[in-house]
């Protein structure tokens, strides 16, 4: 397994949402974690707090931030790095991880993960904010692979080139969004065989699955939307399992944000992710040949 | 140090903010597509998530106005005033007023206050935890005789109040399904007293006076002096009828007698 300070068990995750709280804690579901986002928990009292914290006396926790704008021109906003550190610290995560991307400028959030030019002024600035992130949370995070639409003719690197060399740099871990990838490699017209190929899997210290929209370009491309709100499609199952026979099982979380469907349909599909992880971990299947991996 | 190109976010920031501004520069499909097409899922992920926040934060005004009508309000408030913290919870905070000037609103103009109301419903599901004053100690501090007046008061840090020249808890009531709209006189004027209670946000329908009441007690105005000053707002009110509401739903985490001062 991927040496991160991800702790996460082996196993399929789901996000916890606040319409289930009470049927997570009556029914106890035998799941491997759950995942929450932080921004969401970063208020003083109340019912978030009150069943995040019973939750986590039987749950392992991912922590999963949506707001540091890691790749933003600007300086990394303290107060929130704050607010991290003190939700790390009344949870003990066993895991934490953010975006390769930006959401806030000029002190206004945008409420979306937004892309970043893969240059070398970029590549410094977002391993100067691993660092201060990791330095000031006093943990390894893991940095999470980015569903994009648009590229920056600026770029002189690879996608898989910039996040090589910023885990290199920063000894974060990779949280590997298979959707993300698939989504990504379908709008800009790469392989994302090729593209996981390119990765370190050992970094991994957590995968994320989730459901796409599908949209196209003036071109009648497909354009491909990561909107968390729909069962995870066939062809990223049919790349989980591929990435999964190389890597092992690892921890795995089905993302749903919106239209979020019944706790039992939830649960149902991570139950299918760990299927697919006893599956792959059989010996038929060792040995899987990744090509020039 | 190096930098990145000054501006690029900055560009970036407002185009997805402005609908009238072209696609920034320097950005390409791979197939050689219209890169503002592909902006737009960026623009739409923006605008339709933060209009999404303020729905789920304002669930009442959206349906006195409609889907239709909240969703494009809402669209304009967005572009005007985006969010300044990644805490989305607290997102909305302008809403009110900007509803009040917001022109095609004008017919409904209960429709702000019934705003303030439901952001102080958010503002009480997510304030700070505090154990309310034991009835022990509520029953010691109101026999304390002629020094009642000096009691000091400390409410629950998610206690607040909305005023309104509207019945806003009778509109507010009857889309929780207690009453029916076209009962409510709408002209009635209303104040609510919201707080938390445990786990559940309460809206009260504030006593006369009492919004005066609890104001002048945040002020750190002792008992008697927060109770002349409601009397002077309010010729009916009515301090036991107050006191006795805010006790029963668990108001006050704090009563007591300041040290007595010598002469």
């Amino acid at each position: 397994m991927a040496m991160t300070d991800s702790n996460l068990p082996s196993r399929a995750g789901i996000g916890l949402k606040p319409q289930h709280f009470r049927e997570v804690l009556d029914t106890r579901p035998d799941i491997g974690f759950f995942e929450v986002h932080a921004e969401n928990y970063m208020v003083d009292g109340g019912p978030f707090h009150h069943f995040l914290g019973r939750v986590r006396e039987h749950y392992a926790l991912s922590l999963h931030g949506v707001g540091l704008s890691i790749g933003g021109e600007g300086a990394l906003d303290e107060k929130h790095l704050d607010r991290l550190a003190a939700l790390i610290v009344r949870y003990e995560p066993a895991s934490f991880s953010e975006h390769l991307a930006w959401s806030s400028h000029g002190g206004k959030f945008l409420n979306d993960l937004l892309p970043v030019p893969y240059d070398r002024p970029t590549l410094d600035r977002v391993c100067r904010h691993i660092d201060r992130v990791q330095e000031r949370l006093q943990r390894r995070m893991l940095l999470e692979n980015p569903a994009t639409y648009l590229e920056f003719e600026t770029s002189t690197l690879g996608e898989t080139e910039f996040l090589r060399e910023v885990l290199q740099r920063t000894g974060c871990g990779l949280l590997l969004d298979v959707n993300n990838v698939h989504v990504s490699c379908t709008n800009h017209g790469r392989d994302a065989r090729a593209y996981i190929r390119e990765l370190p899997l050992d970094a991994v210290g957590e995968i994320h699955l989730a459901g796409f929209t599908r949209d196209q370009d003036t071109a009648g491309a497909p354009l491909l939307i990561d909107s968390h709100g729909s069962p995870v499609d066939d062809a990223v199952w049919q790349l989980y399992s591929e990435v999964i026979t190389r890597l092992g099982p690892a921890p795995t979380l089905l993302e749903r944000d919106n239209d979020v469907p019944s706790l039992a349909t939830l649960l149902a599909e991570a139950g299918h992710a760990d299927h697919r992880m006893a599956a792959q971990a059989e010996p038929k299947r060792c040995g899987a040949n990744w090509g020039g991996a | 140090m190096t930098q990145a190109p000054v501006g690029r976010q900055a560009e970036f920031c407002a185009a997805l903010l402005d609908p009238g501004r072209g696609c920034p520069d320097g950005l390409r499909a791979w197939n050689g597509s219209d890169p503002s097409a592909r902006l737009a899922v960026y623009r739409n992920n923006v605008l339709s998530s933060l209009i999404d926040a303020l729905a789920a934060t304002f669930p009442v005004v959206q349906e006195l106005v409609g889907t239709e009508f909240f969703r494009a309000m809402a669209a304009v408030f967005v572009r005007a005033a985006p969010p300044r913290s990644p805490i989305l919870a607290h997102y909305g905070e302008a809403f009110a007023p900007f509803i009040e000037q917001f022109e095609p609103a004008r017919p409904v103009p209960y429709l702000a206050d019934v705003a303030r109301l439901e952001l102080a419903r958010v503002r009480a599901y997510h304030a700070a935890d505090a154990d309310p004053v034991s009835t022990e100690a509520v029953n010691l501090a109101l026999a304390s005789g002629e020094r009642m007046g000096e009691l000091r008061m400390v409410f629950h840090p998610s206690l607040s109040t909305v005023a309104s020249p509207h019945a806003v808890v009778a509109v507010w009531a009857a889309h929780q399904g207690e009453g029916a709209l076209e009962d409510v006189d709408v002209n009635r004027p209303e104040s609510a007293i919201v707080l938390r209670q445990g786990l559940d946000v309460l809206v009260l329908k504030a006593p006369p006076g009492a919004v005066e009441f609890i104001a002048a007690v945040k002020r750190k105005q002792a008992l008697g002096d927060a109770a002349a000053a409601a009397a002077g707002a309010a010729a009916g009110f009515d301090l036991t009828a107050s006191l006795a509401l805010l006790f029963a739903h668990g108001a006050l985490t704090s009563l007591q007698l300041p040290p007595r001062q010598d002469p």
